[in-house]
């Protein structure tokens, strides 16, 4: 090799070094343990090679319980986010005053802890032996009766986790929608205005086709980040999601990896891996239904 | 439909934030624009004749002032309720929707009892592609359309809703040169055969005159003159507007009126009747100047360029404005030009004398030229 | 056209109409505003709170008469929270730092070098943006682990430093960079690493600010690794600090001064992005992802 490719290569060294240690290597070794039967991660040996792992997780109810709930987190957040966001960015491209303080105010929570401002949510919602908590309160002023969120019935928390979820994306979305339709060019509006037309009709006709390649990005990047959902559950619920039921697909791999249930990552690889095929599948799903419905210029 | 501007005024607050001053975009336009007619809003840019192409289809709402179109006030009228049809400058045209359905959009945004059938939108649009020669391209978007072919879609769908009167912003100036010429003589035909009143802004003098019915010469939100493109060149009120039209452009000089003779240097060009002494700005047309030996006005010669019909001299003066005179002079005559100085009369029509202060025009009265041989 | 068309009604319909649709929409974006300010106003306002009258609110209430720091004072003596947020500085700091060199470098040497195989491994690099965190912690996990780098900060920091995304942001920008100026460089006999530390640095310093402050609030609210690779409180961060308050705290249900300690890992970024919030907008609008 010559000189000059040596010293390419030179600056790309530590890159590698990191990439390749803590990137590739490990991709290509998840799927050996996923593989290898019975690892044992003291003595660093197992016993066979087969889908065992992957029989295992999908038989495990608490893994089969993340799945559900993960499902309908997504199936919730998704369009519920999407659709907000769409709401408010158009509400905040048709406005000048004011427009640039709800804008920052809007992206605040994406600076912000998750694990911090989810115990905020938690205090919000959570009813104690002393206080019903604020939300129970507002709840009470429509008389409707006082509920626990966080220690209550399945759907009062599965409502906390998706609330707290599209609170925590909105930030994001909200963003890059209002950034798109600030590039759509002015005298598309000016055109629809003198022909009169309705503002539903131009966000249907107009707005949303235009940014509709944006749209687009925002619902594939929403499912796979509402697939890999973790941090907010456990915020809400505490570490232990598997007790509280609102375990996710990615918490059960942390907790199969580590933990009071962890040291197991054979298992762990292999529900990390079902869960990217299922991620796979649906963005191949998704990419599918874009090519009909995306106006791309 | 007759369009009564009175008054039209429109200022926003200055860009700069330290001054609390305002611009003034458009200055107190009034003008009566005959029923039918193709009206030409030209000025170089800024001069606030796009402004008032917005104030006409309510896009933007005027400072003070009146709009009426026909009897009807619509000075406070939102676009939408106007009934106007605006060719954008870059057309517009949606990029997600075909030809077809781009002429449609605005049929399908009427309601109640303005709504029209399916078969009769169909028709319609149509009829106004046939108008505008687009019929065989209903099905392609607008990337697949050539710029020209974009043009005459923006206009479709402009006139598809029988608008009162039609605005176009600087129609032309996305075309190349030759489309230029083909698609303004399209838009006249266009404008006959509809016969709705038509207001479009330009910078280019060349299109304005080329075209319109009657043209508005604007220089800083102010209206210069308002007349029949012809009128307006053979009798400029002011400096700008002489030399904002005509190409090649009107020759300036410094000049000065001294015992009612008009002097440039010491060449007497004309005898000026009824002008007071003074110092003047001559304009002299450029097809003003007339070849002759001993002609009362001489410049140096610099190169004779040959355009076929014609000949233009090109020469220089001391006083000129410009560091090139510039006469037209029909090719017959092209014998008489020698090397070095060149010597021309002027024909007292196409000369203009300005207020050098005020740069407003002074009119006289000639018989002949100011020497007395 | 219709001669009794009342111009009067239609003008006044249409103000009413556009005066009702912008109260519209200013309600609705005021009710999203609340939401997202809400919690940080009841976190602020719990704080302040002193520890028996929060608890003898049985109906909570809206604001306080009797502000206390108390708590913050509980926050910073009964949990080590001090320790979280010096270790949490640490990581970020380092983490950026190794992040930034490691980018630099990769990227001028994909926008400006040339080497055999350079095109190839830019496609092999951008290839490895595809791969989820999710699938290559299980491993690193193990290799960390076994390299008994647990409870370390080098532990904490190696696995964090890469990030695919960046090296291809910042070569991007490099690559805009006339090459004219290389040029012009060369024939002074600059050597690369200095035309890059001159002349490139400088000239994309917004990418840079961009990329350090998104890696900043990236390592400043990370979680799941240092959960993963750390059990002793010595070495927490923040995020895994307010869980371990959350779970056994102040020896008992103590609200107002966990919500201190939430105020209090909260601040820096906020007051990060009070200051740079066009830059971080622009920068996460440009290249961020997250939700």
């Amino acid at each position: 090799m010559d000189k000059k490719s040596m010293k390419g290569w030179l600056y790309l060294l530590p890159a590698i070094l990191f990439l390749g240690f803590f990137l590739v290597y490990p991709l290509i070794d998840v799927f050996i343990y996923s593989f290898e039967e019975g690892y044992n991660s003291a003595s660093q040996t197992y016993y066979g090679v087969g889908l065992y792992n992957y029989a295992y997780v999908l038989r495990d109810p608490y893994f089969l319980q993340a799945v559900k709930n993960t499902f309908i987190l997504v199936i919730i957040t998704v369009p519920v986010s999407t659709g907000l966001a769409l709401l408010i960015s158009v509400g905040l491209s048709s406005i000048k005053p004011l427009r640039n303080l709800y804008q920052t105010v809007y992206f605040l929570p994406y600076v912000t802890n998750t694990l911090a401002v989810g115990l905020v949510f938690m205090i919000l919602f959570k009813q104690t032996p002393y206080t019903d908590g604020l939300v129970n309160l507002i709840l009470g002023w429509f008389g409707a009766g006082p509920v626990d969120f966080i220690d209550g019935p399945y759907w009062a928390k599965m409502f906390v986790l998706c609330f707290y979820t599209v609170w925590v994306v909105m930030p994001f979305k909200i963003l890059i929608l209002t950034s798109a339709l600030a590039s759509v060019n002015q005298s598309y509006y000016n055109a629809a205005k003198v022909d009169g037309t309705s503002r539903l009709r131009v966000f249907t006709k107009i707005s949303l086709p235009m940014i509709s390649p944006t749209v687009f990005y925002l619902i594939i990047t929403g499912f796979i980040g509402a697939f890999k959902a973790y941090s907010d559950a456990v915020a809400l619920f505490g570490a232990n999601l598997n007790a509280a039921g609102m375990n996710t697909i990615v918490g059960y791999v942390y907790d199969m990896l580590y933990g009071d249930s962890g040291g197991y990552p054979s298992f762990a690889s292999a529900a990390a891996i079902i869960l990217f095929a299922i991620v796979l599948t649906i963005t191949c799903i998704n990419l599918l239904v874009s090519r009909k419905h995306v106006h791309y210029e | 439909m007759k369009v009564v501007l009175q008054n039209l005024t429109k200022k926003y607050p200055s860009r700069n934030k330290n001054s609390r001053g305002e611009v003034v975009a458009v200055n107190d336009f009034s003008f009566e624009i005959p029923d039918g007619q193709l009206i030409g809003l030209l000025g170089p840019s800024g001069c606030g004749k796009s402004t008032t192409l917005n104030l006409l289809s309510g896009l933007q709402k005027p400072t003070s002032g009146r709009i009426f179109f026909g009897d009807d006030d619509v000075t406070r009228l939102p676009a939408e309720k106007r009934g106007v049809g605006v060719v954008f400058q870059n057309y517009a045209l949606y990029p997600h929707l075909t030809v077809l359905q781009n002429i449609l959009f605005p049929l399908q945004n009427l309601k109640g009892k303005d709504r029209l059938s399916k078969s009769a939108m169909l028709e319609k649009a149509n009829e106004v592609a046939r108008l505008v020669q687009i019929d065989g391209l209903m099905d392609r978007r607008p990337s697949e359309l050539s710029g020209g072919q974009q043009q005459r879609v923006a206009i479709a769908r402009a006139l598809v809703k029988m608008p009162r009167i039609l605005l176009m912003d600087e129609p032309l100036s996305n075309l190349d040169a030759r489309l230029r010429l083909q698609t303004r003589e399209e838009i006249r035909r266009i404008q006959r055969e509809t016969k709705i009143t038509t207001v479009f802004v330009t910078h280019d003098q060349d299109e304005a005159m080329s075209i319109s019915d009657m043209i508005v010469v604007m220089k800083d939100g102010v209206v210069q003159q308002i007349g029949k493109p012809q009128e307006v060149y053979d009798d400029p009120v002011n400096l700008f507007v002489a030399k904002f039209l005509g190409t090649p452009p009107i020759n300036v000089f410094r000049g000065s009126v001294r015992g009612g003779r008009l002097y440039i240097g010491e060449d007497v060009l004309l005898r000026v009747n009824g002008v007071p002494d003074q110092q003047v700005f001559v304009g002299i047309r450029p097809e003003g100047f007339v070849l002759n030996d001993r002609g009362a006005f001489g410049c140096a010669l610099g190169r004779v360029e040959v355009m076929g019909r014609d000949i233009s001299v090109v020469a220089a003066h001391p006083n000129a404005e410009s560091p090139t005179v510039r006469a037209i002079i029909s090719a017959e005559n092209r014998a008489n030009v020698a090397a070095g100085e060149v010597r021309f009369d002027v024909k007292p029509g196409k000369v203009f004398l300005f207020n050098q202060a005020t740069q407003e025009r002074i009119r006289f009265k000639t018989d002949g030229r100011g020497s007395d041989t | 056209m219709d001669k009794h068309t009342d111009y009067a009604k239609l003008e006044r319909a249409a103000r009413t109409r556009k005066a009702l649709a912008s109260i519209a929409v200013y309600a609705l974006l005021t009710v999203w505003a609340v939401i997202v300010l809400f919690p940080f106003y009841w976190m602020l306002l719990s704080s302040v709170k002193s520890y028996s009258a929060y608890n003898s609110e049985y109906i909570p209430q809206f604001f306080t008469l009797a502000p206390t720091l108390q708590n913050y004072v509980d926050a910073f003596t009964a949990v080590p929270l001090a320790r979280y947020f010096a270790n949490t500085l640490i990581f970020t700091v380092v983490t950026t730092l190794l992040m930034l060199a490691v980018t630099v470098l990769a990227a001028f040497a994909f926008a400006r070098l040339n080497f055999r195989g350079r095109n190839l491994a830019f496609v092999a690099f951008l290839s490895l943006m595809m791969i989820p965190n999710e699938l290559v912690i299980i491993t690193n996990f193990v290799t960390i682990t076994n390299l008994d780098l647990r409870n370390t900060f080098l532990g904490l920091i190696l696995p964090s430093v890469t990030s695919v995304f960046y090296i291809y942001l910042l070569k991007e920008n490099f690559a805009q960079v006339p090459d004219e100026l290389y040029y012009a460089a060369k024939v002074d006999n600059t050597s690369d690493l200095k035309y890059l530390m001159k002349v490139m640095i400088p000239i994309c310093k917004p990418t840079l600010v961009t990329i350090t402050i998104l890696k900043v609030i990236e390592c400043w609210n990370s979680y799941v690794w240092p959960r993963l690779i750390t059990d002793d409180q010595a070495y927490f961060l923040v995020s895994n600090g307010i869980q371990e308050i959350r779970e056994n705290g102040f020896g008992r249900e103590n609200v107002p001064a966990m919500m201190a300690a939430v105020v209090v890992i909260s601040v820096p970024l906020i007051v990060l992005f009070l200051i740079f919030h066009k830059k971080i907008m622009a920068g996460v609008a440009r290249g961020g992802t997250k939700g």
